[in-house]
């Protein structure tokens, strides 16, 4: 008898709250630690996956009836050289921790999630971007080095030129292949602890995309809002914001701006409303009519400005509003976020935003970007646009819903299109086989073998995308 | 030869979750049709039984009905103790949860009105009753510690009252009864809920040969009125639930009556 017993059970959720699944749920202290969970595992016969903030909309950072080992703990800044700007960290060091770690002496992480809760252990597990994909990359194209710990008990170390191919299929590998240790990463020069934005109305989603195209030579980060109940010649209508770093000098007082109190998102909208209780005031709008409401007044009040904001108002969006996805309700919410072609992303997305109007199953967010290919093992990048969709279910359309996301995915694979594994919660492995090619699945297939033949590290995504069919 | 690998079942999405049940005590009776029917409603079935051939044959039924893998036999002997925190522990991994657990396993043993049989009563407790304790135990310590689940014993009218027919089997039902009603006193205050079942006189092996029996219903009506009482969260039902009105009766009939009665 192993070591795991029915009381370390824990009913464990995804970030959409739409799926709650038991696992026996450890949080490890320190790296010693989670050595002896793999010789559990394997003695109990169970796998175990990583979870970082368990900020995923899917079944990435779930593992039903195996283990989890929440990792979170594993928390310390190791070493920070201010000069040269590179940073080493365990991997439970949040994006939170990394940026307020370097602010002050006129750094910022080179790419931040929407929400920065996330840890970088998982940052790297599912090689995120942000709003500078086009320009930046992901994540992953700024890591200098890592050491992970793989299940067979090596530990290893990888960089681009060092154990390449692992470097390469590690980060983005969805922590199926070992367990990073430390990550060390280059941070970016700012000169202020503000950003130059500029905000603009897109009539369509035509123009929507246009801009995103035409700016990125000009703009740090850009990002487009989406109103997916907008029909007719108004369809993908919505909002962008451009964002630009300031030129040295051009801040008048750098030190206060790069400052971490400076950067503290409000504590009360509108100055009344304190921020904890706003998703209660949100859920009434959560139907077909609240969000076409809500969505024709934020379009129709949306005037073309420019402002300086902080770094964290304009990044950590998702931060803005705690616990937004509760109002979603009890069911919870799905993400479908696709990645398209600038060719083919017009054309397949109209026809999407079409279909989800002829069956009554609007998104009610829709969030575009800019994209360009990366050289990592199990990329979901394109030279192209992303656009990611907000669902909310509900008792009675979690099989309209479904067979609608099966429509999506027929589409986005005609238009050569390609998905992120952190996101979307239905994808079928027929559906990564056209995508990703056999040939990289064989590849990560054999990496897997190499680094955990005894297959100790499984989770809800792997075994549905890999393990099936 | 190793087995050869099983297919596993679906797995759980946001857009389909999917309940999951393990049933002890599935191969023929109740315990198969409730099968069948949890296995229509689309639940993710582990069917448990000592006969291994009848549930291979059941899960082949069952899946190809589905077309898609929903039911898996785990041959198993309820008095195995020790194999079942293990089994437990595997098929949770294979499913991916479990919703509803189901304690159907039971045997009658009539030892005849005249004679006394240790060897049979003691086989009886060990299946009727000994054999639950062993599964709700670590059932019990799963869902408490999840804050969610049900429970399902199937018990027997025959527990309210002892008998002259057959003793062991009376007290077997009665102990199952009240330890079901002890661990929903427990166990409904960390939400889980807890269905003590008790039917009246079944078509099924148990009751093959037996004489004096009336209204006797068919295993799939049996299986109907769980189903129904799983799905409205009944805490206690008869079936068919006229049963609870000549339980009502038969509990109150004065014990120098009963003495004399010969059923």
């Amino acid at each position: 008898m192993s070591n795991i017993s029915f009381e370390d059970l824990q009913q464990v959720e995804n970030f959409g709250h739409s799926l709650r699944l038991p696992s026996y749920y450890y949080r490890p202290e320190s790296l010693d630690d989670i050595k002896p969970f793999l010789d559990i595992a394997q003695d109990a016969g169970l796998t175990i996956n990583l979870r970082g903030a368990g900020r995923s909309y899917n079944d990435a950072a779930l593992n039903a009836g195996g283990i989890i080992l929440d990792l979170q703990a594993i928390n310390r800044i190791l070493k920070w050289d201010p000069e040269t700007g590179l940073i080493s960290c365990e991997p439970g060091v949040t994006i939170k921790q990394l940026w307020q770690h370097v602010l002050s002496t006129g750094w910022w992480p080179p790419v931040v999630s929407g929400t920065m809760t996330t840890t970088l252990g998982g940052c790297l597990g599912m090689n995120i971007h942000g709003k500078n994909n086009f320009k930046a990359g992901t994540i992953g194209e700024h890591v200098l080095e890592f050491t992970a710990l793989l299940p067979t008990g090596a530990e290893v170390t990888c960089s681009p030129h060092k154990n390449g191919d692992l470097f390469r299929s590690m980060i983005g590998g969805m922590g199926m292949l070992g367990i990073f240790t430390s990550i060390t990463m280059q941070m970016n020069r700012m000169h202020s602890g503000l950003l130059d934005i500029q905000a603009w109305n897109a009539p369509d989603l035509g123009v929507q995309l246009d801009d995103l195209d035409s700016r990125k030579d000009q703009a740090d980060y850009i990002v487009g809002w989406v109103d997916c109940t907008a029909r007719g010649r108004g369809l993908g209508r919505g909002q962008l914001h451009q964002a630009n770093y300031l030129p040295e000098g051009a801040d008048p007082d750098p030190t206060q701006t790069l400052k971490v109190d400076f950067q503290t998102l409000p504590a009360k909208f509108f100055g009344l409303v304190p921020k904890s209780l706003l998703h209660y005031f949100m859920a009434p709008f959560m139907n077909n009519t609240g969000t076409r409401l809500v969505n024709t007044a934020k379009f129709l009040l949306g005037r073309d400005k420019s402002f300086r904001q902080s770094h964290a108002s304009f990044h950590f969006l998702l931060d803005y509003v705690p616990d937004w996805e509760l109002s979603y309700g009890r069911q919870g919410l799905i993400q479908y976020q696709s990645f398209l072609p600038k060719e083919t992303a017009l054309k397949t997305w109209s026809e999407m935003l079409k279909l989800s109007h002829q069956r009554n199953l609007p998104a009610y967010l829709g969030v575009t970007k800019r994209h360009r290919p990366d050289g990592f093992l199990l990329s979901h990048a394109v030279n192209g646009y992303s656009l990611a969709l907000d669902f909310k279910i509900t008792s009675g359309n979690r099989r309209h819903l479904a067979s609608m996301m099966q429509e999506f995915d027929n589409l986005v694979l005609q238009a050569g299109g390609r998905f992120y594994f952190a996101k979307n919660s239905e994808t079928k492995p027929e559906t990564a086989l056209v995508f990703l090619g056999q040939e990289t699945i064989a590849k990560f297939r054999a990496l897997k073998k190499r680094c955990d033949p005894d297959h100790l590290l499984d989770s809800g995504l792997y075994r549905r995308v890999f393990e099936g069919a | 030869m190793p087995e050869p690998k099983k297919p596993s079942f679906q797995h759980s999405t946001p857009l389909q979750p999917g309940r999951k049940a393990i049933l002890v005590g599935a191969s023929s009776g109740i315990g198969a049709a409730l099968a069948r029917q949890l296995a229509d409603q689309g639940y993710s079935l582990a069917l448990l039984a000592r006969r291994k051939d009848m549930l291979n044959t059941l899960c082949d039924e069952i899946n190809q009905k589905a077309d898609q893998t929903l039911a898996r036999a785990y041959p198993h002997d309820v008095n195995d103790y020790e194999s079942i925190s293990t089994l437990l522990q595997s098929i949770l991994a294979d499913m991916g949860g479990v919703d509803v657990f189901i304690y159907n396993a039971g045997i009658s043993l009539p030892v005849g009105l005249k004679k006394f049989d240790f060897d049979k009563d003691r086989r009886t407790l060990e299946v009727n009753f000994l054999g639950a304790l062993a599964w709700l135990n670590p059932v019990a310590a799963m869902f408490q510690s999840l804050k969610s689940g049900q429970i399902v014993g199937i018990s027997s009218v025959a527990g309210e009252r002892g008998r002259v027919g057959n003793p062991s089997y009376n007290a077997s039902k009665a102990a199952l009864t009240t330890y079901l009603e002890a661990l929903r006193n427990r166990l409904t205050r960390y939400g889980v809920h807890v269905l003590t079942v008790k039917p009246g006189f079944v078509e099924t092996d148990l009751l093959a040969g037996a004489k004096g029996t009336f209204w006797v219903i068919p295993p799939e009506q049996a299986a109907r009125d769980i189903c129904k009482a799983i799905r409205t969260h009944k805490q206690d039902i008869y079936t068919p639930a006229r049963w609870r009105w000549v339980m009502l009766v038969i509990r109150n009939i004065p014990s120098f009556i009963f003495r004399k009665l010969v059923f």
